[in-house]
């Protein structure tokens, strides 16, 4: 809420600076976000009366005047000033820049000639003086304005605008009695509130007042007022009020609710006496009920929303406004407007919550009406608001008309705070006059007993605090006015409980370190991502989707990371980086009825490669990545399980990837994800250059490592033979070594494929995989016989088994 | 050839040899098994008995010398083979090396660990859960039932009235508390979500949550543990404030600021004690128990400490912004 800091010191004037004050509301919870001061930096701008007026002899647009400043300015000389707006008349009370003065923007009065004649000084709008972004010809002056008066003093304009962000629960402070009711609690000042007087009806008239749903609406005031003239032009102080509070002036009806909502923090409505057939009725909506808003469009109201119907008590008029959020059209005050009906009324917040919402709806009322307002301020408000009324747009009142439902009115709450749990909670003992003393000056009726640590504070609230109905509400509210930079910084004290720690889970961390010390950078990219890239990736996959984003283009879950690191590395392309390596770790999103909430939520490790494979140097020769230096960072990954020989790599086809050159991995039988090249195709469709290399992971299957089990080393020496076998083209290197591996024997202590060889002597289709043999035993040096045994075994079966031969 | 001229021999063939090869020839020639050394002693058997011993030494004497002179003449000619190698195979040191450079983890990242590394020290876990949550865990748990005025303020995504992409991890919270019992000592980092989108909002961004439940934890020590969290984080005394704030799950509840550079003071994070309502929804008895409760913006804390200026670049994920981060 916005509001003009001289207007609360007409309420409350501590005696400090407004930085000071803004600071202090601040840290007593009423974040000001912004002091702004309410008109630019001017000198010299005097109140003027225009006392001659007349055509300029050569330019249309431009009128030659004779400002009158008054006996002081230059012994009462007229000036001669041209000027180009439209409403520049004779007789109108102007604000004048004279020469010397100096104008927001630094910019300097002179003398001047305009197309010949001379003109010593402006005629300024409201945007000139920076009261107003914008103006239509020159600012008009009350006709009472003092003439020669300077305009800053007139117009008080050494005033600033604050602007507190208010927290939800402090719907009290929605206005200026609440604001200066807290700045009074935190000066111990007492504050003055403006006179509040009944007006004396004049006429009789009255409307009947049904409470259909006195829950949501335990009390509604009505009040008539005739004859009023809406065409008045609201008072300069109130505009000015207004403005500065941030609320535009509209007419004089809407300025005086407006001002009013202000002042006292109460929304008002006003409806055109005319548009109301019968009497009012507060009521649920009927089914299917329309109502056109203020803002000419129509909505279908729902039946948990109130509104205000006219008709009879039996539900038989129609929906004139939706109560406490928006009037309606077609019952609102017009130009055409002679008689209104005034409504001052209290709506339960649970009536209003989350309705405006519903219909895109937000106001000045709802904001304040779904916080709650002061169950008892509803008869100052009307008071207030007939009053100014009448000074400004004139008419006739009739007498207030209250329908209340006294069970459902909101009362003051009893509540007590225990000495114990105030200390304890805060941890810092603040005395027993402190605490009485911020109770009472909160406004609380406070009454105490007991002593020392049996004290108990008893309060009563006010109905107008909603924030506040249990002890620790008074709890904070204690510390809040004690202040919280005056509480002290303790550390607190805990039991020194080891925390366990399984070795075998491996951190996240861990398996990042690998790949960062493998070159790669860490991404982070959103979790919400493009639908069209995505279904190029994931075909046919099953997604979910925001059905409100913030763009097309980050409306879908991801059901993988390679969406958003792909983007990445195009992004990288596109600013001269041609070598990416990047990896993420995070969440991709399934749809799955199984899992909680319809959604599984795994987490992966996922990796990108694009570009050269080793960064531009001058004895490496360069070389684009490839499947192998991928599948090399995976494999560094796998190491870290301390389990590598679990993970079994296979060829497999994944639409998104290269059909020749993906694995998948699985552990167990479980999936536990890809590693390939992205299938050319894609490359093309996004635009990417090169060759790009993917993986991801299932972090669920990574993410435990064995615990070493250490075995004795051998003393005897090892004996190392290798082997050239040949073998079909689709025979897989894996086929080969975990046959060697099944038949090798307890000899058999490591296995190294060093060579694959295709070309001259081998067949095409064949290739020869040179294979070493180490071979090894705990108790005694093998005897050539025994070596010969093992390599006889495995050659046979090679043989037999995947038809392989012997290279010579 | 009499001894002496052999001597001479030895001496001008040591010092005519130019490399340890030619040397060791020499070293033959003159002591090796047919070498003139061998056949001077061989001549020994024709003398007499009695002066063998001495024309044997007089032998010995020379041989010894000779020896010495080959060591000598050895050692010269190695030092200079050395000294030619380590000529020839001198290279430019200041060439790069070969190998792959290193990566680096991403700031948000390294501000998290460094965050879950001050508050392991003091016994707080690391716990996840869910990004796509329901509005129990989201909302309901912790005090803001629907309609709450404050739900509004969360901007929140959405996928139907019953299921949103989480607007803070304290879900994670509400999901310890339902397993554990107090003493609880909690960090929850992670990604949360707001449909807000400008130069100061990402929708996505990174928030650590802590949470201490125990008896007789009081304001002070949320005073106390954030103090020395932020003064180490920093590395540096920052001025901080605690100003009353609201947040439905917490009771007081309070923002903290620090002094910027500029002056300005600067929201890093919010906090409170848990609020009862909270405590009872997950079964713990207000009575008995109290915590602390806070949660902090990892950009707007990484952006400080590495001076980053604009919010969205963690998000681009730009190889020379990520590059910086080693």
């Amino acid at each position: 809420m916005k509001f003009s800091e001289s207007w609360l010191r007409e309420w409350v004037n501590p005696a400090i600076s407004s930085d000071e004050l803004a600071h202090q509301i601040t840290m007593a919870g009423l974040e000001v976000d912004a002091v702004e001061p309410v008109a630019g930096e001017f000198s010299g701008v005097l109140i003027g009366e225009v006392v001659e007026c007349g055509p300029h002899p050569d330019a249309d647009k431009l009128q030659v005047t004779k400002i009158n400043l008054g006996p002081d300015f230059n012994d009462g000389e007229l000036v001669d000033i041209v000027c180009g707006a439209k409403n520049c008349r004779l007789g109108l009370k102007v604000a004048v820049a004279t020469v010397g003065a100096v104008l927001p923007g630094d910019f300097k009065i002179k003398k001047a000639k305009l197309r010949g004649v001379p003109s010593h000084g402006m005629l300024c709008s409201e945007s000139e003086i920076g009261l107003a972004d914008n103006a239509d010809g020159i600012m008009e002056l009350a006709s009472d304005a003092p003439i020669g008066k300077c305009v800053r003093e007139y117009l008080d304009l050494n005033d600033v605008t604050i602007d507190v962000d208010l927290t939800a629960n402090r719907g009290d402070c929605l206005g200026l009695k609440g604001l200066a009711r807290e700045v009074g609690v935190l000066n111990s000042l007492s504050v003055t509130e403006p006179m509040i007087t009944a007006v004396t009806p004049t006429i009789d008239d009255t409307v009947a007042i049904t409470l259909s749903a006195d829950k949501a609406c335990p009390r509604y005031l009505g009040r008539v007022i005739k004859n009023i003239d809406v065409n008045a032009q609201t008072p300069l102080w109130m505009v000015e009020k207004l403005r500065r509070c941030g609320t535009r002036s509209i007419d004089p009806v809407v300025d005086v609710t407006n001002y009013v909502l202000l002042e006292q923090g109460h929304p008002m409505h006003a409806f055109d006496l005319a548009a109301i057939d019968g009497g009012i009725n507060v009521r649920y909506a009927a089914k299917g009920e329309k109502l056109v808003l203020l803002d000419e469009n129509e909505v279908t109201l729902s039946e948990q929303t109130l509104v205000i119907a006219d008709g009879d008590d039996k539900g038989n008029g129609k929906a004139l406004a939706m109560a406490g959020i928006f009037g309606g059209l077609a019952s609102g005050v017009t130009s055409e407007s002679k008689d209104i009906f005034l409504e001052s009324a209290f709506f339960a917040p649970l009536a209003i919550l989350g309705k405006a919402r519903q219909y895109g709806l937000h106001t000045d009322a709802s904001h304040r009406y779904e916080r709650g307002i002061d169950p008892q301020l509803q008869r100052d408000a009307m008071e207030r608001a007939t009053q100014l009324l009448l000074e400004i747009v004139g008419g006739e009142a009739g007498p207030i008309v209250e329908a209340v439902s006294q069970e459902n009115i909101p009362t003051e709450k009893a509540v007590s705070l225990r000495r114990a749990k105030l200390d304890s909670r805060i941890g810092h003992h603040i005395d027993d006059v402190t605490v009485t003393n911020i109770l009472t000056r909160l406004g609380f009726s406070v009454t105490e007993t007991g002593v020392d640590a049996e004290k108990v504070w008893t309060v009563v609230v006010p109905a107008y605090r909603f924030d506040i109905s249990i002890e620790v509400d008074l709890i904070e509210e204690v510390a809040r006015i004690f202040g919280y930079n005056n509480i002290p910084n303790v550390s607190p004290k805990a039991t020194l409980a080891m925390r366990e720690q399984k070795e075998a889970v491996l951190s996240v961390s861990k398996l990042r370190n690998v790949l960062v010390n493998r070159g790669y950078q860490e991404a982070i990219t959103y979790s919400f991502v493009d639908p069209k890239v995505q279904a190029q990736l994931h075909p046919g996959q099953a997604t979910m989707t925001l059905p409100h984003p913030i763009s097309s283009e980050m409306s879908e879950m991801r059901v993988s990371l390679w969406t958003g690191l792909l983007q990445s590395v195009a992004y990288n392309q596109n600013r001269q980086q041609s070598r990416v390596r990047l990896f993420e770790t995070g969440l991709r999103f399934i749809p799955d009825e199984n899992a909680e909430n319809g959604v599984r939520q795994d987490n992966m490790i996922a990796g990108i490669l694009s570009g050269q494979r080793s960064e531009e140097h001058w004895d490496i020769e360069k070389s684009a990545t490839d499947f192998y230096d991928i599948k090399a960072d995976v494999e560094a990954l796998l190491k870290l399980t301390s389990n590598e020989s679990a993970y079994v790599f296979s060829k497999a086809e994944v639409d998104a990837l290269h059909p020749g050159q993906t694995a998948a991995i699985h552990k167990n039988g479980v999936l536990v994800g890809y590693v390939g090249a992205l299938h050319p195709e894609l490359e093309r469709k996004l635009g990417l250059n090169g060759r790009t290399l993917v993986f991801e992971l299932l972090l669920s299957e990574v993410c435990t490592q064995n615990i070493p089990q250490a075995r004795d080393i051998s003393r005897f020496p090892a004996n190392r033979r290798d082997i050239a076998v040949v073998v079909e083209e689709q025979v897989s290197a894996n086929n080969v070594l975990q046959l060697i591996e099944k038949v090798g024997g307890n000899y058999l202590v490591d296995l190294n494929l060093f060579d694959v060889y295709r070309g001259n002597g081998i067949e095409s289709g064949f290739k020869s995989l040179a294979i070493a043999m180490i071979l090894q035993d705990n108790n005694k040096t093998l005897e050539e016989k025994d070596i010969t045994d093992v390599v006889d075994r495995v050659v046979d079966t090679l043989k037999t088994e995947l038809n392989a031969s012997l290279r010579d | 050839m009499n001894l002496d001229d052999i001597i001479l021999q030895a001496e001008q063939a040591i010092a005519a040899a130019t490399d340890p090869v030619e040397l060791d020839q020499v070293r033959v020639n003159f002591l090796g098994k047919k070498g003139l050394f061998t056949e001077q002693m061989k001549g020994l058997s024709k003398l007499p008995k009695e002066e063998k011993p001495k024309a044997g030494q007089v032998i010995n004497i020379a041989k010894q010398q000779v020896q010495k002179l080959l060591t000598e003449r050895g050692e010269l000619l190695r030092a200079e083979v050395i000294k030619q190698q380590l000529a020839a195979e001198s290279i430019d040191v200041t060439l790069p090396g070969r190998g792959d450079e290193l990566g680096g983890l991403h700031p948000v990242t390294r501000t998290i660990e460094r965050i879950e590394s001050f508050f392991g020290d003091l016994g707080f876990s690391v716990k996840q859960g869910p990004e796509v949550e329901d509005d129990f865990h989201n909302f309901d748990a912790l005090n803001i039932p629907e309609h709450h005025p404050a739900r509004q303020d969360h901007d929140t995504f959405y996928f139907n009235p019953k299921l949103v992409l989480r607007t803070q991890t304290s879900g994670v919270q509400i999901r310890t508390m339902e397993k554990e019992q107090p003493p609880l000592r909690i960090i929850s980092p992670g990604k949360v979500y707001r449909n807000d989108y400008d130069q100061t909002h990402t929708p996505m961004f990174h928030q650590v949550e802590g949470l201490m439940v125990d008896k007789d934890v009081s304001f002070t020590h949320l005073k106390g543990v954030l103090h020395d969290f932020l003064h180490h984080f920093f590395e540096e005394e920052v001025e901080i404030r605690f100003r009353p704030s609201y947040f439905p799950f917490t009771e007081p509840s309070a923002e903290v600021d620090i002094m910027g550079k500029n002056g300005k003071w600067l929201e890093v994070l919010g906090c409170g004690m848990v609020h009862p309502n909270v405590l009872r929804s997950v079964g713990i008895d207000p009575e008995v128990y109290t915590g602390f409760a806070f949660g902090m913006g990892v950009e707007r804390l990484t952006m400080l400490r590495y001076g980053v200026n604009d919010l969205r670049s963690f998000f681009e994920n730009d190889l020379r912004f990520l590059k910086q981060f080693k």
